[in-house]
């Protein structure tokens, strides 16, 4: 049923800036403050006040801007977008409409292995809007309450052309967005916390035609997995209403995560008339090129570029690099302690398997918590490399440094985990273990492979672990025989 | 009297300890109490902050260290400008107690000068009106007829200084705001060039129209009171970051070989004879004086007020938005929910006239509409721009009326097409962004004041000044008072 037509998916992405001051006045941006700590007569929309640009914002928009290979328009300017809501201190918000900060750009995603540009419609900046708290739930509260504290926090939305044809393509945008914006540390791309959010507009067609079918708008999506269950449920729910003959009704959606649905929130039939007109208490931004060449020269290596660096220089895997790459802070630790170590491969191993299991997420934050420095789990695979320590051994001396951020050679020499790696001594073990199995060592001889492996293991159960392996089995090879 | 003294000539009696900010204070307090029960000027008069200012000027003046001319100076301010503790209606119901947790910058800047502020002055609701007619509270009386309005919508800050309520005092000037009160009342008023003076703290109507601007007794006190309000504000982005020349060094010029235009579009069918006869001899005064005059042409004034009504409410439908009664202001019990919160608060916070600018503006800005009327309107605005600039390749100022009549009489004009007229000469100057004053041009035969109004280049209020200056020093109209007695 589903095959029949054709998908076509644009988003909006909303990426709360990280810039210390709000949009248009100088009160904190900081998450998680007391309510309406973080408030002045500007962003409370007192009378008489007025709005301040704040430049660093506009920065930032233009380094987003210049990644996503957009033209950064000379001439910009603020509008005002009107709708009425309590949690929007003057009923308007200060947005941009028809001049935004960029247009015309793109970005590049790859889903299995297929590599393909979305275009970028636009990308402009705004205000965001305080949050109404209510007690209890929304329909039976017997009063709510606003908070301001980020009201007025810089927002930029980037709006893409319907450029994607699957959820998984969605998905690979928004994944690739999020690591750009977060790499230019112009957001933080907590998307449970709301700094980055994400609305599709997604419609329907028959294959082969050129007329877009009508639009959904689904909003509340606030995971990767998320967009991609919704977008599927949507495409199922749509397909099946056109094949039953049914109209698709132009309307905002919400997803509920739980259900695993999407319900209908508000029809844009009774839409919103935002009266857009340009902002009267901003002059036009004049955007001179000096300044969008200062902001481009501090544009740092983008996610796409370092994962072919990754490849090339260090001849890790497509789906390494990928992960690797997929925040700054990640990629940039794996290189410290690639470096540090010498061997890019087996850091790449470390980092992706140890390291991710259990850190609580691959972004600055969880990285800036991690309580093993680049250069210490580059010296326990030295460490590895080197023999002193058997590579079973060393997962536990990980485990032990993550839980006490010792450095590896500390714990190793405290708990005598060095490698055996003496002849003389494990030949006595080996010959004990020989002795104590002959069974095993006839089922060995009857060509039962697998009882060799059960030796080893009782040799290194004898050690503690800390038998060389090689050793091991080249004493096995030669004894073996013999018994 | 202190009362009856200029801003320059009390300064002047400070400094020479013929007299104390107290003693200043005192006596317009006194005389508020006295009469300001016959003129309503005051909104709120705010004595005992007033009388502690005046001690701490006192206590400079004493030192031998006062800050400058304005230290000492018991000032009013339209209920429009923003005031720290003191609560700012705008004349409306929905704003009747809200007290603002921060000073305007022009309130700043008098402070910082050392001036004493009396109090706050009656206006038009959210300045919209003529009259002060349109106030929640009360209609501020003519002082020169108790009959007859005093203008508006800065009808308080204007008949507060004709009447010697206040030496001097801040209004506000959207579509001839401050302009024609002063021409109704008899005083100097004038409206700076559109950022010239920031609008930090100003209840905004029209964001690209408002400006502050003062009231003055005469010329001199008017470039006083400028001089200490003008300049950039970082808190105002559409505050213009020029130099601002010392109004006072320039003021007495003269204006030999200055060219002044005559623009043919303000004497209308409607202009009362009597006001053109005045303005005509007024020229005739400045070319006396040496200057040169010519007929200038603005084409375009005409559709100026249209474009305004156009303009005005459409911002004003946007920043009187935030009332609500989520906030601050009125908010009225009794709400089923919350469309009916807004509804009812707005609906009883607002007067008939902030209620039909509203409609206008939104309907203005709707989809489908916002070109013809919106857009149209900015091209409008654009036009009358274009008309000021070529006649100011031809002429320094120009001279015109203030307004097309004298103050008329309190309900006398319930139509308000018929009262939108009333600024037809002064709203071309807003929508062109540039300065105007209105100064005393003379008296109608039943000794109604007459507005003479004289407008200048983008920036150029020096200019504007000394040629008001020179008319002002050629003629006695301003030495003129309403007889008052309590």
């Amino acid at each position: 049923m589903t095959q029949d037509y054709e998908t076509v998916i644009g988003l909006e992405v909303h990426a709360q800036l990280r810039t210390r001051t709000k949009m248009f006045c100088g009160c904190s941006t900081a998450f998680g403050a007391p309510p309406n700590t973080q408030t002045c007569p500007v962003c409370q929309g007192m009378p008489g006040t007025l709005p301040v640009i704040n430049r660093r914002a506009i920065e930032y928009g233009i380094k987003t801007a210049l990644a996503l290979q957009c033209s950064v328009n000379a001439d910009n300017r603020f509008a005002r977008k009107h709708y009425y809501y309590p949690d929007m201190p003057k009923n308007y918000q200060i947005s941009q409409y028809e001049e935004p900060l960029a247009e015309h750009g793109r970005l590049e995603v790859e889903v299995g292995g297929v590599s393909r540009a979305i275009g970028i419609q636009r990308l402009h900046l705004e205000e965001d809007v305080g949050k109404l708290v209510h007690e209890g739930s929304l329909e039976t509260a017997p009063s709510s309450q606003v908070d301001f504290n980020r009201a007025g926090v810089p927002l930029m939305e980037i709006v893409s052309l319907p450029d994607m044809r699957t959820p998984e393509e969605a998905a690979a945008y928004l994944r690739s967005l999020r690591a750009i914006v977060v790499y230019l540390g112009v957001c933080d791309g907590n998307m449970e916390e709301g700094s980055l959010r994400c609305d599709a507009n997604i419609s329907l067609r028959p294959r082969g035609a050129v007329e877009y079918g009508t639009k959904v708008e689904i909003k509340n999506m606030n995971s990767f997995r998320n967009v991609q269950h919704a977008l599927e449920y949507e495409i199922t729910r749509q397909a099946r209403a056109l094949e039953t003959g049914e109209r698709i009704v132009q309307e905002t959606r919400l997803w509920d995560p739980d259900k695993g649905r999407t319900v209908s929130m508000r029809s844009k039939e009774f839409a919103h008339d935002y009266r857009y007109f340009p902002e009267p208490d901003l002059p036009p931004l004049d955007v001179e090129p000096a300044w969008i060449e200062r902001v481009g020269a501090t544009l740092p290596e983008l996610p796409a570029a370092r994962r072919a660096r990754f490849m090339e220089a260090y001849g890790l895997g497509a789906y390494d690099a990928d992960l690797l790459t997929g925040s700054r802070a990640l990629g940039d630790y794996f290189e410290a302690t690639a470096q540090a170590c010498g061997k890019p491969k087996v850091a790449a191993n470390w980092v992706l398997n140890e390291l991710l299991r259990e850190l609580a997420g691959d972004d600055e934050r969880a990285l800036a918590a991690c309580p093993i420095p680049p250069a210490n789990l580059a010296d326990l695979i030295i460490l590895i490399e080197d023999g002193t320590i058997s590579g079973r051994i060393a997962k536990d001396v990980f485990e032990k440094m993550y839980r006490s951020g010792e450095d590896a050679r500390a714990i190793v020499d405290r708990e005598g985990l060095t490698q055996v790696a003496d002849a003389g001594e494990l030949s006595a073990v080996v010959d004990e273990v020989l002795a104590q199995h002959p069974k095993v060592v006839l089922d060995w001889k009857g060509g039962k492979k697998a009882a060799r492996g059960f030796l080893v293991g009782q040799v290194m159960k004898a050690t503690a672990g800390k038998a060389s392996p090689a050793v091991v089995n080249s004493l096995l090879d030669e004894k073996l025989p013999k018994v | 009297m202190l009362t009856g003294l200029s801003v320059h000539e009390l300064a002047g009696r400070f400094r020479r300890k013929e007299a104390t900010p107290t003693q200043a204070a005192r006596a317009y307090l006194d005389r508020i109490t006295a009469l300001d029960p016959k003129i309503k000027a005051y909104m709120t008069v705010t004595a005992d902050r007033a009388l502690a200012q005046a001690a701490a000027a006192d206590a400079r003046f004493q030192s031998g260290r006062p800050l400058g001319l304005l230290d000492g100076i018991p000032l009013a301010i339209k209920d429009v400008l923003c005031t720290r503790g003191i609560r700012t209606t705008c004349s409306s119901r929905i704003l009747e107690n809200f007290v603002p947790p921060y000073d305007a910058t022009v309130v700043t800047k008098l402070l910082d000068a050392g001036a004493v502020i009396l109090g706050k002055l009656n206006m038009d609701e959210f300045a919209m009106g003529s009259s002060t007619e349109n106030s929640a509270f009360f209609t501020t009386r003519n002082p020169w007829d108790l009959a007859r309005v005093p203008g508006g919508s800065s009808g308080g800050a204007a008949a507060a200084v004709a009447a010697d309520l206040a030496a001097a005092t801040l209004g506000t000037d959207t579509g001839g705001s401050i302009r024609q009160p002063a021409a109704f009342c008899g005083r100097v008023g004038l409206k700076p060039t559109y950022g010239r003076v920031s609008r930090y703290g100003l209840v905004a109507f029209a964001s690209s129209l408002d400006q502050v601007g003062p009231f003055g007794k005469d010329v001199r006190d008017a470039a006083l009171v400028l001089q200490a309000i003008a300049g950039h504000d970082p808190m105002d982005s559409t505050s213009v970051d020029v130099g601002v020349p010392d109004y006072s060094a320039e003021l007495e010029g003269g204006v030999k070989g200055l060219r002044i235009g005559i623009p043919a579009e303000y004497f209308i069918e409607g202009l009362d004879p009597e006001v053109e006869a005045a303005v005509r001899a007024a020229v005739e005064t400045l070319r006396g004086l040496g200057a040169e005059s010519q007929s200038v042409s603005l084409p375009h004034t005409e559709y100026g007020l249209a474009a305004y009504y156009v303009i005005a409410p459409a911002e004003a439908s946007s920043n009187l938005a935030r009332y609500d009664g989520v906030k601050y202001g009125l908010r009225v019990p009794g709400a089923r929910d919350l469309i009916d919160m807004y509804s009812r608060t707005r609906g009883a916070g607002f007067g008939a006239e902030v209620k039909r600018r509203v409609m206008l503006g939104t309907y203005a800005l709707s989809a489908g509409y916002y070109d013809a009327y919106y857009g149209k309107a900015l091209r409008v605005r654009t036009l009358v721009q274009r008309d000021f600039q070529r006649a100011f390749e031809r002429v320094d100022v120009i001279v015109a009326p203030t307004t097309p009549g004298v103050a008329f009489k309190m309900g006398e004009r319930e139509d308000p097409l018929q009262m939108y007229l009333n600024d037809v000469f002064t709203i071309p100057v807003n929508l062109a962004g540039l300065p105007g004053v209105s100064i005393p041009g003379g008296f109608t035969q039943t000794g109604l004041p007459v507005g003479l109004q004289i407008i200048g280049k983008a920036f150029d209020e020096a200019t504007v000044l000394r040629v008001a200056r020179a008319y002002e020093a050629a003629t006695a109209w301003h030495e003129r008072k309403p007889e008052l007695t309590p």
